[in-house]
């Protein structure tokens, strides 16, 4: 059992969650109501992640973050580590590959809201941005935690981007992932199999205590 | 005037609106659904902005387009009622009542909104969520609500129409009431004429966005400027005719009906030979008693046969065809115990006088 592969995975899981929740709820609540040229085009970019082989992003995430692009060389001035095969560049990387988990069911969740209940709000002199947190945060909340719950589960499971942009370097960017495959090719089945039913386990029971605890603080009908 | 409403705009809906409403008066805007009532009043509560126009309240402007004054809705304090009432559902009775009273301390603002739930005669239900009450109980919450926010005008959006009959003939008795004691302009939006005629001191009759014409609602009913008020004020007896003589001595002008000659109260301002439109309110129409003829007999004497009768509450609606025109229905609407009285049938042969004074003469 590879401990510090579960640790970077769980690391890199909750890292991504913690950022998509935030730049999902920014993206999301822009998108919702608003009408703007170019929106589309913006839903398309969202979205895309969702279709492309991870292969294919990974591809790309790898030519834009080497060490003679721009991103590339910033980082390494800034850091003096280079982006690819390093855990901040499997971080930025699971960020867009794990986007439109995030988004998509927070973009639904904003705009099932009837627009009347923010103009009630507005009318019963809330701001914009006490509406936001009074009103429509709470009525989101099911689409948010799905949108996380999805995010984390996602990035955990992440194999092909992982590969692509991160290699395989143990403690840094080696996940629980990498680590099942690796074993696997080095008919270690053993280990293999101890990892996968740990990551199977585990899964199960975050997602389900996410579920429950939902469901539970959720009497809300929109 | 405490509330002064100017509007024009092309798009979305064409609107061409001027309205006014004094402190503690019941202003009607009535219109078939699409002729910008609701528009209007969303104007007013800042959540639409016009393309040219003026709000303004107690002397304060909320909106003038050539200023490029748009006060947010949030500094408008108007009182709005949701045509769904639009109560927060993740809050409880009490807490959608709160929410206007942030400005007061944690405190008092329990306190503030029980107060005004009392008002709406709902003790009781403070913990309970929106969708475990009643659609009545719901708008006596946004009702609520919307007081709590102590409002300089007061917005009802259709407020009546999403509960049932029953339910609704209780809400506007409160309404009356609660209106009553309050001392600001209040606006109600309906498609219901009988609520605005109920509740309203004035109307407004809406059509393509523009204001027709506005005045008390006996005006309104009696004296419809032209055809199109006549028809959206659902008047049932609206016909044309020709002017054939002005008779000043006897307080009479003469017109002509497809061949009947009926008289009008004098009223010079239509010419001679001008076709026109005229109207008479169906409760204005007097039926000839058989037993004992009255002495408004002689007065535009027209006979016909009863086509139909359908019974509505303490009232029966008569549908007269013509002898002399078969092809105009004639509506009459009397009380019951007179239609039983003189057992009206359908197709009996009975004579109906049009009353001089309340024949209403129109342009075309």
């Amino acid at each position: 059992m590879d401990w510090i592969a579960f640790k970077l995975s769980l690391s890199l899981s909750l890292w991504t969650t913690i950022i998509l929740l935030i730049i999902g709820l920014i993206v999301a609540r822009l998108l919702a109501w608003r009408s703007f040229p170019g929106k589309s085009l913006i839903e398309a970019v969202v979205a895309l992640p969702l279709i492309l082989p991870p292969t294919v992003l990974g591809y790309y995430l790898l030519t834009i973050f080497g060490r003679d692009t721009l991103l590339g060389q910033t980082f390494e001035s800034l850091t003096g580590d280079t982006l690819v095969f390093s855990f901040t560049g499997l971080l930025l990387a699971s960020v867009v590959y794990s986007l439109p988990f995030a988004t998509q069911p927070m973009l639904r969740a904003f705009e099932a809201i009837p627009n009347d209940l923010r103009e009630a709000a507005w009318c019963s002199g809330l701001s914009h941005w006490n509406t936001f947190r009074y009103v429509e945060l709470p009525l989101a909340r099911p689409g948010i935690i799905t949108g996380a719950i999805l995010t984390f589960a996602h990035t955990l499971g992440e194999f092909g981007v992982v590969l692509m942009v991160g290699g395989n370097i143990p403690g840094e960017t080696r996940t629980i992932s990498i680590a099942i495959f690796d074993r696997t090719q080095a008919f270690d089945m053993q280990s293999a199999n101890t990892m996968s039913l740990v990551l199977l386990v585990f899964a199960f029971v975050t997602v389900s205590l996410v579920y429950i605890f939902n469901r539970r603080h959720s009497h809300i009908v929109v | 005037m405490e509330l002064t409403v100017f509007l024009q705009q092309q798009k979305p809906i064409p609107l061409n609106a001027s309205l006014s409403c004094n402190n503690g008066e019941v202003l009607a805007l009535v219109g078939p659904s699409g002729s910008g009532k609701s528009s209007i009043l969303r104007c007013v509560a800042g959540l639409n902005k016009p393309e040219h126009g003026k709000v303004t309240c107690s002397g304060n402007v909320w909106f003038d387009s050539e200023q490029n004054i748009n006060i947010s809705p949030q500094q408008r304090h108007v009182g709005m009622v949701f045509q769904h009432f639009a109560l927060l559902p993740h809050l409880s009775v009490i807490e959608n009542i709160m929410l206007p009273l942030r400005h007061l301390p944690p405190s008092n603002r329990k306190q503030r909104a029980d107060e005004f739930l009392q008002r709406v005669n709902l003790k009781g239900l403070e913990s309970r969520l929106p969708n475990t009450l009643s659609g009545g109980q719901q708008q006596r919450v946004a009702l609520a609500r919307a007081l709590a926010r102590d409002p300089a005008v007061l917005l009802l959006d259709e407020p009546f129409s999403a509960v049932d009959q029953v339910t609704r003939r209780k809400l506007r008795l409160e309404a009356v009431q609660l209106t009553r004691n309050l001392n600001i302009p209040i606006i109600l939006v309906t498609h219901d004429l009988d609520e605005a005629y109920m509740l309203a001191n004035r109307i407004s009759v809406l059509h393509k966005g523009a204001t027709l014409q506005t005045g008390t609602p006996d005006e309104v009913m009696n004296h419809p400027t032209n055809s199109t008020v006549a028809r959206l004020i659902d008047m049932r007896n609206l016909f044309e005719g020709k002017v054939l003589s002005h008779d000043p001595e006897n307080n009479c002008t003469r017109f002509d009906w497809n061949g009947t000659v009926l008289e009008a109260t004098y009223s010079s301002k239509f010419n001679i030979d001008e076709k026109l439109d005229w109207c008479i309110l169906p409760a204005e129409v007097l039926l000839h008693r058989r037993i004992q003829p009255s002495r408004g007999i002689k007065e535009n004497p027209v006979y016909g046969k009863i086509e139909e009768l359908i019974a509505i509450g303490g009232t029966t609606n008569i549908i007269i065809k013509l002898n002399d025109n078969p092809e105009v229905k004639l509506y009459m609407d009397l009380p019951q115990h007179v239609v039983r009285r003189n057992s009206l049938k359908t197709g009996e042969e009975i004579g109906v006088t049009l009353l001089k004074k309340a024949l209403h003469l129109m342009h075309k």
